[in-house]
């Protein structure tokens, strides 16, 4: 097991450096001099040049600059907003649990309804159930996101006013920001009706980020149900008259779960792109929407440091995925 | 025993007949059209995706309007079949009087171009890369799998926005941005596939006979490495034109005024309310195509390949 933990974290680090190289390699291909790119339309003066070169470590050689890039990310410090001059670490920070909030709803609508909808097209092969099932899973995994949000507010927002068209929580409520999270923050808070606003405020962004997670989740329980089904040992648990939704849930789903537990954990990297497009679309204050305006405002270091953050959390997702399925699978563990 | 003897030529002509009377044994282009239309989904998906391609070509001459022409007198005009609605303008118009269906028309054009353009400049450079990998083992390959995991690690589209932000929005880059993101898995099934044709026999008799490594590679192993690419390209074909949409539609794809799916619908944001044919057409039009190709790829993944069979 050691050994598997070991293989598989000195993996992870080259793809760490690899990473920085990148994040580092791009702000540097911007074309022309990076800090008249950032002044923009404004210009900049030879002096304040002269500082902001010397501030941003730009006239240093390449190798230098590098180090000095990889000393501050272990240091925690990836640069300061242009914008607003804070820290990118602490704007990430302030803003990041929106973003997990939005992500952990919709991974939990993913499961619920693509789970036991894969379960019930495997038992049910070749039904009609199992045919709109595999339709609406590739529907849903070929949807264009945005589109649907935008669909979506359009039906249950705008024409039947069910749900509230953007933000996290209606304007008439302040919130306190305890943990960042509005659904515990609201429940914090003595305001009347500030949770079920934050509850409905999140039902539809949760929909539309859970959507392909949902139909991959779907598809991937259907196959992998349909293979555990034909297996020897379900037959024998059949014949041996054990009652069949007892065979489906306790026999057959514990095993036919493992591959199905990779793929909601690698679900996470299309989780937070995906959240670039939700949160543009309903207005929610999270990474994705702050990312997307840092570049419409050239904020680089905010570009480059949101980028490294996010790459390096999808990173040790996967990591964790695969410890796990190694634990749970001695097949993996012990294969080379 | 004449008599059995007449009627044992009898019936060895009688076989004969039913020989030559026997279809002809099936070309390997006839067998896989017999797999491929036996799934009705990927009929379904090769049948729009040879309309879009004719809409896309002629939309020149099939449109009924010029795509960019605006008119101050019809803005917002609903579709043909709605009151207030106009037979001039089927799908109505958007918020500066462009005809909505001519738009879509020619931004399958640029969906289609750009869909195209992405996968065989990634396939190509995939092909390359992922045979070197392959064929030289060693440093080159792990040098070249380390750089495609290190790609893999990030979420494409998370990509392709740190290209686009990085080189400036416009299609070329981000056609340059999608094609870059899906390198990974084309030198991935690449390499995967010289792995296994290498040790086949057919490829040691010919690096026997002298055939040089650039023969090795591209007249003998690549053929055999065709089928998982082919089922790749279409599938990349639907994460471009879904990609290149999500890209438009954040403002770091297409400018306007250029008729691109994912930036018209970003231009009709502000109308959701009063107007939702901007909205709705455009994304149907991004999830049909997206859904043909990806209904045609499982269909190309069944018939070309038994063993990738679900």
């Amino acid at each position: 097991m050691f050994q598997f933990i070991f293989k598989r974290l000195s993996l992870v680090i080259p793809t760490f450096i690899g990473i920085t190289l990148l994040t580092f390699t791009l702000i540097r291909l911007i074309p022309g001099d990076p800090i008249e790119v950032m002044a923009g339309e404004r210009g900049v003066s030879a002096e304040r040049h002269a500082i902001l070169s010397a501030e941003l470590g730009l006239d240093q050689p390449l190798y230098i600059q590098y180090f000095q890039y990889v000393k501050g990310i272990f240091q925690g410090d990836l640069g300061n907003s242009l914008v607003t001059r804070e820290p990118v670490l602490s704007e990430f920070l302030t803003l990041f649990p929106a973003t997990v909030e939005l992500a952990f709803c919709a991974a939990i609508f993913a499961v619920l309804v693509g789970l036991p909808a894969g379960i019930i097209a495997a038992v049910r092969r070749g039904t009609l159930f199992d045919h709109s099932v595999m339709t609406f899973s590739l529907t849903g995994y070929s949807m264009p996101i945005f589109w649907w949000a935008l669909l979506l507010m359009l039906v249950f927002s705008v024409n039947l006013g069910w749900t509230p068209v953007s933000g996290r929580i209606d304007v008439v409520f302040w919130i306190e920001d305890v943990t960042g999270f509005m659904l515990i923050d609201s429940l914090l808070s003595d305001e009347e009706g500030a949770f079920s606003s934050a509850v409905s405020h999140l039902i539809l962004p949760s929909i539309v980020l859970g959507t392909i997670p949902m139909a991959v989740i779907a598809r991937m329980t259907r196959s992998s149900m349909l293979e555990v089904l034909s297996e020897d040992y379900i037959r024998t648990a059949r014949s041996k008259g054990i009652a069949p939704w007892r065979v489906i849930v306790i026999h057959a789903l514990r095993n036919a779960l493992i591959p199905v537990i990779t793929v909601i954990g690698l679900q996470v990297g299309i989780l937070l792109s995906g959240a670039i497009l939700t949160e543009t679309v309903f207005a929610w204050p999270g990474i994705g929407k702050w990312l997307i305006e840092s570049i419409g405002r050239r904020d680089y270091p905010v570009v480059q440091g949101g980028i490294l953050i996010v790459a390096t959390i999808i990173i040790i997702v996967n990591l964790l995925v695969d410890l796990t399925y190694g634990i749970i699978n001695p097949r993996i563990r012990h294969s080379n | 025993m004449n008599q059995t003897q007449t009627s044992d030529r009898a019936s060895t002509k009688e076989q004969n007949a039913a020989y030559d009377n026997a279809p002809a044994p099936m070309t390997p282009f006839q067998e896989f059209w017999h797999y491929f239309s036996a799934n009705k989904g990927a009929l379904a998906g090769f049948i729009f995706i040879v309309f879009i391609c004719f809409m896309a070509l002629f939309a020149d001459w099939i449109a009924p309007h010029t795509p960019s022409i605006q008119n101050r007198s019809a803005l917002l005009l609903p579709p043909a079949w709605l009151e207030g609605g106009n037979w001039q303008y089927i799908l109505g118009t958007d918020d500066v009087g462009r005809d909505i269906l001519s738009r879509l028309m020619h931004g399958a054009r640029l969906s289609l171009s750009v869909g195209l353009v992405a996968v065989s400049a990634s396939l190509v450079v995939g092909i390359f890369l992922g045979l070197i990998a392959g064929y030289n083992r060693g440093i080159i390959d792990t040098a070249i799998m380390r750089i495609v995991d290190i790609m893999l690690a990030m979420p494409s589209l998370l990509l392709a926005i740190a290209i686009v932000a990085v080189l400036g929005p416009s299609i070329v880059n981000a056609a340059l941005a999608i094609s870059v993101v899906s390198l990974p898995h084309y030198v991935r099934l690449t390499r995967a596939a010289t792995l296994a044709e290498m040790s086949k026999d057919y490829v040691t008799s010919s690096r026997v006979l002298g055939a040089s490594p650039l023969r090795l590679m591209f007249v003998c192993v690549l053929p055999n490495c065709l089928a998982p690419l082919i089922v790749q390209a279409t599938l990349g074909f639907s994460s471009a034109i879904l990609d290149m949409a999500a890209l438009g539609f954040l403002g770091l794809g297409a400018q306007p005024p250029i008729p691109e799916w994912g930036s018209m619908l970003a231009d009709a944001l502000q109308f959701v309310q009063r107007a939702w044919w901007v909205v709705t057409f455009p994304g149907l039009m991004i999830l049909i195509t997206v859904l043909a190709f990806n209904l045609m790829g499982d269909g190309l993944r069944d018939a070309l390949d038994p063993k990738l069979k679900q």
